[in-house]
């Protein structure tokens, strides 16, 4: 038991990575598009919340398994002694 | 449409200056809501209008980034067993009601006596509820971290009035919270997450009377409390950012840049909720209600002369008095960072010393 040690996450960490890094390359390049489309107001407005939600899931993900790689984790529960 | 294509041409042209700030403010906000449950968008909304970004703007797109931030934050916490779903959820509702109140009383004092007014009237907010509530939770939190460290077995008590709100029983409005592990009724629920809502509303940061209000009010333990204010968060952030989307208002592209930093912090700042106690928390978040109130009050002169309660301020003065007022408000923030990433760092260091200790034991 004593040489337990968990596998790192690093490929999920390496897959969102791209897919995170993919969101705001896209983000950045189409500027001018989401200028004109994402702030119309309206039913357009669905746009703005689907990207926040859409970024959430892809970067969360990435920022949660960049700690964990990182070796910086919550403290584990142990039984009281 | 007039107004929805000035608001599009409104979006300002980012340059790297701008979004390694909102990256890095983000960071920051992030690690501390991940904590405490909220809080940044005192920092962030100054920040993005001294970029030209307007007003309106500002608000919605740091909106735009707490609902997804709050998201992630809730969701990591609830792996730890912290968030009651159901309370965050009651609450979240009810401070949606309050969010819209609260709006409609700021676009009447502003009709009424204008900027200033409407200005005057959120720092006298910022004044009296951070002087009240932050003043008792640094207080009690100060009391905890002394109990503490002279050994005193410490376990957060119930208050008086959490006792007194938990024994009554009103029939058709009791519903059971993991939290408390009892049931209480939503008569008592939802005007806390209303004034949570008219607060947001106010200062854009429902947390300081959400947090103290569970904790103080309904007995949730401090932990607990600070991770479902993520919930309500969420919830009333994600009502807010649609109702200022509708009018095109969200700028994604700020929101989303201040997501990038904001959630590499939320994670972080979650993470550190596990190595500390409860009374951490009410550190946190009375230290920061504390600094910035006096980052505020310093306000309050400026707009008492601009409506002319007082003899008006120089310009110089006035010049100093912002920038000064500002300087603490992000002094604020990263105090309460610099606490939070202490507090993990020391956590980490011992559990490795304790994990280093149990590894010997185990092969003796």
């Amino acid at each position: 038991m004593a040489s337990e040690s968990k596998k790192k996450p690093v490929g999920k960490l390496i897959i969102y990575g791209i897919g995170s890094v993919i969101l705001y390359w896209l983000l950045l390049t189409n500027q001018e598009f989401i200028n004109q489309n994402f702030g119309r107001g309206g039913l357009y407005a669905l746009l703005p919340i689907a990207t926040a939600f859409l970024f959430s899931f892809i970067h969360g993900n990435f920022t949660g398994y960049f700690w964990t790689v990182l070796g910086v984790e919550a403290k584990k529960k142990r039984e009281v002694k | 449409m007039h107004d929805i294509a000035q608001t599009v041409s409104n979006f300002i042209d980012l340059n790297w200056m701008n979004m390694v700030y909102l990256f890095l403010v983000g960071f920051v906000g992030g690690l501390v809501s991940g904590f405490i449950g909220s809080g940044g968008a005192f920092v962030l909304t100054p920040g993005m209008m001294s970029m030209g970004v307007p007003g309106l703007v500002a608000v919605a797109s740091n909106m735009c980034h707490k609902f997804p931030k709050a998201l992630v934050g809730a969701v990591k916490r609830a792996k730890y067993g912290q968030v009651d779903v159901k309370l965050g959820l009651i609450m979240g509702a009810s401070a949606e009601a309050g969010v819209l109140i609260g709006a409609q009383i700021q676009e009447n004092i502003k009709k009424s006596f204008g900027d200033a007014g409407s200005n005057l009237y959120v720092s006298m907010a910022f004044v009296i509820v951070l002087a009240v509530v932050g003043g008792f939770v640094l207080k009690d939190g100060f009391k905890m971290m002394k109990q503490n460290n002279t050994g005193v077995e410490e376990e957060e008590k119930t208050t008086k009035i959490a006792k007194w709100v938990q024994s009554i029983n009103i029939p058709g409005t009791m519903v059971y919270f993991k939290s408390i592990d009892k049931k209480i009724s939503i008569l008592f629920t939802i005007p806390l997450g209303f004034a949570t809502g008219m607060l947001a509303a106010t200062i854009a940061v429902g947390g300081f009377i959400g947090v103290p209000a569970m904790i103080y009010i309904l007995g949730v333990p401090s932990l607990m409390a600070s991770a479902t204010e993520l919930v309500i968060a969420f919830v009333m952030g994600m009502g807010g950012s649609f109702k200022y989307a509708l009018h095109g208002f969200v700028d994604i592209r700020l929101s989303m840049i201040i997501l990038a930093g904001s959630l590499f912090g939320v994670q972080l700042g979650a993470i550190g909720t596990t190595y500390v106690k409860g009374y951490m928390i009410k550190l946190v978040m009375g230290v920061i209600m504390i600094i910035v109130l006096f980052s505020r009050g310093l306000m309050v002169p400026v707009y008492s002369g601009q409506l002319g309660i007082i003899s008006p301020l120089g310009d110089m003065t006035v010049k100093i008095l912002k920038n000064a007022s500002f300087a603490i408000m992000a002094l604020a923030l990263f105090t309460g960072a610099f606490i939070v990433l202490t507090a993990l760092w020391k956590g980490i260091k011992k559990e490795k010393m304790v994990v280093a200790h149990e590894r010997t034991q185990e092969v003796r």
